[in-house]
């Protein structure tokens, strides 16, 4: 049976237990991405030798620790221009059609044994057509801001996403195979034990596939194309400025993150502890499944897309229309296959 | 208020929007306009669905429809360039054929509709609610691979001879097309390419 003990609002009727806790995530979110961007800034400042953001303090103290709130107060101040020949309702719309799959997605995300907000037991197929939505986001901008540079983002975004959303599908009808369920508890269920039965180990092809994708689908580095400052100057979001820019940024790191927590779950066992089971440790952090090791686990993969943005050139457009069709499907597609051998012989997780 | 008023709210202001979406479907200048309504009446669509407890094809026709087939559509409508006069020559023409379809499917659905009303089939009521561990997406998958294993297959099958047959049917061969090719493109060395030339800066004397 699944459970439902939303421990912290447990007494509370199941809707208003719901609302509290997409509103807590929501938030959260929103800070995450805020800390993330000066994350970013410093990580790649001192892979560069540099220092990155060290001025904006707060109380006085933590230098840099105030630079994403400073700038969240800057790109609030600014003027929203809206192109003259735009189409000025689209225009508007476009970044809010682009956040809304980036936090709807987390309704099916088990964040610890206990909690998740949504046990929908078609989680994994909601995800995915989640994540298929938030093309349009970018396609709106482009077109409808009337300018070339900013429609070849969109296109080039488009053509990109649709391509890598098959090998990101694909990826995961192996995870499907292994666990048997697309309820994203059951399969965060399904890998207890150790670190070696986690889904990983025996989809390790897949799991490469599934996050070289999951790059590709957020727009980041090497895959930036639909941005690409030094072609087409900003791609989809040239024309815009103030919040309106502050969404699009906002929706790329909810991404972000979004991918991150996906890969741990589907790969790393989500909240799943790497020493459970171990004799001593008993219910404390290191031995007891919990939130912590969930997000753990999404610090390190997120750093991971900021470790290849600071360390990879861009790919040439054609390149990324090759990896995705004649690299990485065919990677899952021979795999799937190896999956269906290992069922018939009942190894790794088919083992019992 | 109870939840069967609720789920009937919803009912009614879904179908509002869905209308409303159809409607800008066939009614909005601009194609790209036509076909973010599509998204929309898709989007909407779905929703009526999950209110009748049908998620896993609520979920499947945002995945197919909005995530797929009309990002490539919307792709295709953007770039085109639409004259839109020209598009409009034959609509008195041809209105009355487009009255008498639409006449002939509301007919269809009132029949529908009416006919059930009669048979006793409470249709606004929608189906029995099932229970709470009840899974729309498990009954579905058991019923698609065992006892209609073979024609799913079948459709399966069609479905790739469609897309071979869509590919071969358009697939040109240019005379004195350059095409890349990415594997030499890879195994290059810097020395197939660049000889670097020892000389001295100036002439000895």
């Amino acid at each position: 049976m699944l459970p439902h003990l939303h421990q912290p609002f447990h007494t509370w009727p199941p809707y208003a237990q719901a609302t509290a806790w997409i509103l807590a995530i929501t938030l959260t979110l929103i800070i995450c991405v805020a800390l993330l961007t000066l994350w970013e800034r410093k990580v790649i400042g001192w892979m560069q030798l540099r220092r990155g953001p060290n001025r904006v303090r707060i109380l006085g103290l933590f230098p840099g620790l105030g630079q994403p709130f400073a700038d969240v107060i800057k790109l609030l101040m600014k003027e929203v221009i809206v192109p003259q020949r735009s189409n000025k309702w689209l225009f508007r719309l476009a970044p809010l059609i682009a956040l809304v799959p980036a936090f709807a997605a987390w309704a099916v995300i088990p964040l610890s044994p206990t909690v998740v907000v949504s046990q929908a037991d078609a989680g994994l197929l909601y995800l995915l057509s989640l994540t298929s939505m938030g093309v349009y986001g970018i396609i709106i901008a482009g077109w409808a801001t009337n300018s070339k540079y900013a429609f070849l983002g969109a296109m080039r975004s488009a053509a990109q996403m649709v391509a890598y959303e098959i090998a990101m599908g694909f990826a995961l009808v192996g995870v499907l195979m292994a666990t048997g369920s697309m309820n994203l508890g059951t399969i965060v269920r399904s890998q207890a034990g150790g670190p070696l039965t986690w889904n990983w180990f025996w989809l390790f092809p897949l799991l490469m596939v599934y996050f070289i994708s999951g790059v590709a689908e957020t727009n980041r580095a090497p895959f930036d194309v639909a941005e690409g400052e030094s072609e087409i100057v900003a791609g989809f979001h040239v024309e815009y400025s103030g919040i309106a820019f502050a969404l699009f940024f906002l929706a790329e790191y909810a991404n972000m993150i979004l991918i991150s927590a996906l890969t741990a779950v589907f790969f790393f066992g989500g909240w799943q502890g790497p020493l459970q089971g171990y004799p001593g440790l008993g219910q404390t952090f290191l031995g007891a499944p919990s939130f912590g090791w969930l997000l753990l686990k999404v610090f390190c993969l997120v750093f991971l897309f900021l470790w290849f943005r600071a360390t990879f050139p861009r790919y040439r457009y054609d390149q990324i229309m090759r990896l995705g069709w004649k690299a990485l499907i065919p990677v899952t597609l021979v795999w799937i296959g190896v999956e269906m051998l290992l069922a018939h012989w009942h190894v790794g997780p088919w083992s019992h | 208020m109870s939840a069967g008023v609720l789920v009937q709210g919803l009912f009614y202001a879904f179908g509002t929007v869905l209308v409303l979406g159809a409607l800008g479907v066939i009614g909005a200048r601009n194609p790209v306009y036509s076909a973010l309504s599509l998204v929309l009446c898709f989007v909407t669509a779905a929703a009526i669905w999950l209110l009748i407890e049908a998620e896993f094809l609520a979920v499947v026709l945002v995945l197919v429809y909005v995530g797929a087939v009309m990002v490539l559509f919307l792709f295709v409508v953007m770039m085109l360039d639409i004259n839109l006069a020209e598009l409009r020559q034959g609509f008195t023409r041809f209105a009355w054929l487009g009255c008498v379809t639409a006449l002939a499917v509301i007919f269809e659905i009132a029949g529908v509709v009416w006919a059930r009303g009669t048979l006793g089939v409470d249709a606004a009521r929608g189906p029995v609610p099932t229970a709470p561990n009840y899974s729309n997406t498990l009954e579905l998958g058991r019923v698609l691979y065992t006892r209609y294993a073979y024609p799913l297959e079948l459709a399966a099958m069609l479905l790739l001879v469609a897309i071979v047959a869509a590919i071969a049917l358009t697939m040109r061969h240019r005379v004195n097309l350059k095409q890349q090719d990415i594997n030499a493109q890879v195994a290059v060395r810097a020395a197939d390419r660049l000889r670097i030339v020892k000389m001295d800066p100036e002439p000895r004397p």
